[in-house]
């Protein structure tokens, strides 16, 4: 009896140290990461977490998160739920300077084959997007505004436009449209007086932007719907949004290039595996197959060297040197320095 | 000599009695006050002190400061007056004589009404807010079959501006306003009417001096529900204000990704309550609160 008692304990003891152990092992080889989710989280789900995840043998678990200001609410409660999250570039160096991510270690992610400025010291690249001035060809035929100079000329191209209610590219779009070269652009914008400069080209239009849109599904539906003749907005929605039917174009001439990359919240309980797994994810072969899914191209120039993706694939892409000479790219520097000011100004010039 | 001591006793006895259904009393609304304090007191406390908690985690009005620095507080908070207050008063011209007219109906076809109030109040706020949208935009279904039938040339801007905001936030906040005002409208006596016409009142002199007075403290309680929820209101100005009607909460969402911070969000919602705690407090003197309670009590 009492032998039997000692036994079945012993047992018990076993089975539940078995489970401990594996509970551990478990959570030794899984990650969670979190994304945008929509389209965009559909493709890096199918062309890039997964098989990544398969490649190294761990389990990834995805989540959807409501961008920068998440982490930073999750690394001062000291909560822990995610060990990665999909960020802008300039998001991600704000919360840099913020103190809330781990440094990334390049010794372990290889970006030797990065485009130039495609990572920073919080965020490993992983795709490339662009901000464009797309237009309604039923209303402009295939004459519409090709430049940021015609988005802003109203008696040339009469119209309703839409811009985003916060400053993300708008700024760069407008002085690009009042005239200063692509390389000055953020030489201008380094002072209040140059932001206000480009508010004011902006309040010049402003009887005629008709909505000013917070999110990529929106500026896609203003479109599709025919509410509005042109907007600014990224090139992906705008490609997803012809294949569904919408009379809607854009010229690379337009173009702001930014990126959108992985980082790792402060105290990040699986770092190190963390880290391995964004080494992986950087590799050619995933964002070949992401950009599939969507029109945003790869931050590994390998991809196009290797011929990883079809060639008129590739010509869609923001990133292809066809596409990427007429653009300006998106200054994360500048956006640490000056979004919150920038943005207050924004603000102030949409409620006038 | 015993009769004093009797009627101590009886007395001592009274009060122990008296003081045991106060403690009755206490226990019962006891969960509800542990609710408001854990749920309301507290959190709203924590938010109050957050607010004048600066970037670097020590004390400071840098919170505060920055309202005054940038124009666009001041006129979010205009704009948010702007809108609730029209919005109430909107709500109040159409929801009034509906009211008055379900009063009057028999109770099987007010309750017919009812239903037709009550199924919009019980759909998704979300679904109804992207259904105006698709009404009323510029090639949308009300456009374009004003445009076949030759009625106007050119679409009209019913959305992304104020009119469309107005649109949207009324039809949601009208039966917070029907339901206390018909409450209120059907307990009213119909017999006073009947003696004000006896005395020689006619029909409308009866209606502006004996029935509007008794059915205030409803309007009062729908106007003051509407005015609040209304100052409140996200979802529907962000989607059919298309960026041009910007509302305290909208500010208040886009601070806290702007500055990272929980303080710089609840600065915002302290300045709006104590703004609305004084409009209140005015208009409570203009129409008496006291008054109101009483009435509605009964």
């Amino acid at each position: 009896m009492t032998f039997n008692v000692i036994k079945s304990v012993s047992n018990y003891l076993t089975i539940a140290g078995m489970v401990m152990a594996g509970g551990i092992a478990n959570a030794d080889d899984t990650l969670r990461i979190v994304s945008w989710g929509g389209a965009y989280q559909k493709g890096q789900s199918l062309g890039i977490f997964q098989p990544a995840a398969k490649a190294m043998g761990i389990t990834v678990k995805e989540d959807t998160y409501g961008g920068i200001s998440d982490v930073k609410l999750m690394v001062k409660s000291g909560a822990d739920k995610f060990d990665i999250f999909s960020s802008g570039a300039g998001n991600c160096a704000s919360g840099g300077a913020e103190g809330i991510l781990e440094k990334l270690d390049y010794s372990v992610i290889d970006v030797s084959n990065h485009l130039p400025g495609m990572y920073s010291e919080y965020c490993a690249g992983a795709d490339i997007f662009s901000v464009v001035a797309a237009y309604n060809t039923d209303t402009y035929g295939d004459n519409g505004p090709k430049t940021w100079a015609d988005f802003f000329d109203v008696e040339k191209f009469p119209g309703t436009r839409a811009m985003r209610n916060n400053v993300g590219a708008q700024l760069e779009a407008a002085l690009l449209g009042d005239g200063v070269p692509m390389d000055q652009v953020y030489e201008v914008l380094d002072s209040e007086e140059g932001i206000e400069r480009a508010l004011d080209k902006i309040r010049s239009i402003k009887p005629h932007i008709a909505v000013w849109w917070s999110s990529g599904a929106q500026h896609a539906q203003l479109m599709k719907d025919g509410e509005v003749d042109m907007t600014t907005g990224w090139n992906g929605r705008f490609d997803v949004a012809k294949e569904d039917g919408a009379k809607v174009a854009y010229d690379w001439q337009t173009g702001i290039m930014d990126w959108e990359g992985y980082g790792i919240p402060k105290g990040a309980k699986n770092k190190d595996l963390a880290m391995k797994y964004i080494a992986e994810m950087m590799k050619p072969e995933y964002m070949a197959e992401f950009a599939k899914y969507i029109t945003y191209g790869p931050t590994n120039s390998k991809v196009y060297e290797l011929g990883l993706m079809e060639d008129a694939r590739a010509l869609q892409m923001p990133s292809h040197p066809e596409n990427a000479q007429h653009q300006l790219t998106l200054s994360t520097e500048w956006y640490a320095k000056w979004r919150t000011i920038a943005s207050e100004m924004y603000t102030e010039m949409m409620t006038e | 000599m015993s009769g004093i001591i009797a009627e101590k006793l009886n007395e001592q006895g009274l009060q122990r009695v008296a003081s045991k259904e106060r403690l009755t009393f206490f226990g019962l609304t006891l969960p509800y006050l542990l609710i408001v304090v854990a749920l309301i007191i507290i959190p709203v406390g924590w938010l109050f002190y957050l607010s004048f908690i600066g970037r670097d985690g020590s004390f400071s009005f840098e919170n505060y400061e920055r309202m005054t620095k940038s124009r666009a507080y001041i006129r979010i908070f205009i704009t948010t007056f702007k809108i609730s207050i029209l919005t109430t008063l909107i709500c109040a011209v159409i929801g009034y004589p509906l009211s008055y007219f379900m009063s009057q109906l028999s109770r099987k076809w007010a309750n017919i009404c009812m239903i037709g109030v009550l199924i919009p109040f019980w759909t998704s706020l979300l679904v109804r807010t992207y259904a105006w949208l698709v009404l009323l935009q510029k090639k949308g279904l009300l456009n374009n079959i004003a445009i076949d039938i030759g009625l106007i040339s050119e679409p009209i801007k019913f959305v992304h501006n104020t009119t469309g905001t107005l649109i949207g936030m009324v039809h949601i906040m009208l039966p917070f306003l029907i339901l206390p005002l018909y409450a209120n409208m059907r307990s009213i006596d119909r017999d006073c009417l009947k003696a004000a016409s006896s005395l020689g009142a006619t029909p409308t002199r009866a209606f502006w001096t004996v029935f509007f007075p008794l059915s205030v403290p409803g309007l009062l309680a729908g106007l003051l529900i509407v005015f609040v929820l209304c100052l409140g209101f996200y979802v529907t100005p962000a989607i059919l204000g298309g960026g041009r009607v910007i509302m305290a909460a909208m500010k208040i969402s886009s601070n806290i990704e702007l500055y990272f911070s929980w303080g710089a969000a609840s600065a915002l919602g302290v300045v709006l309550l104590i703004v609305t705690s004084v409009i209140l407090f005015i208009a409570s003197k203009l129409v008496s609160m006291d008054q109101l309670g009483n009435r509605s009590a009964k």
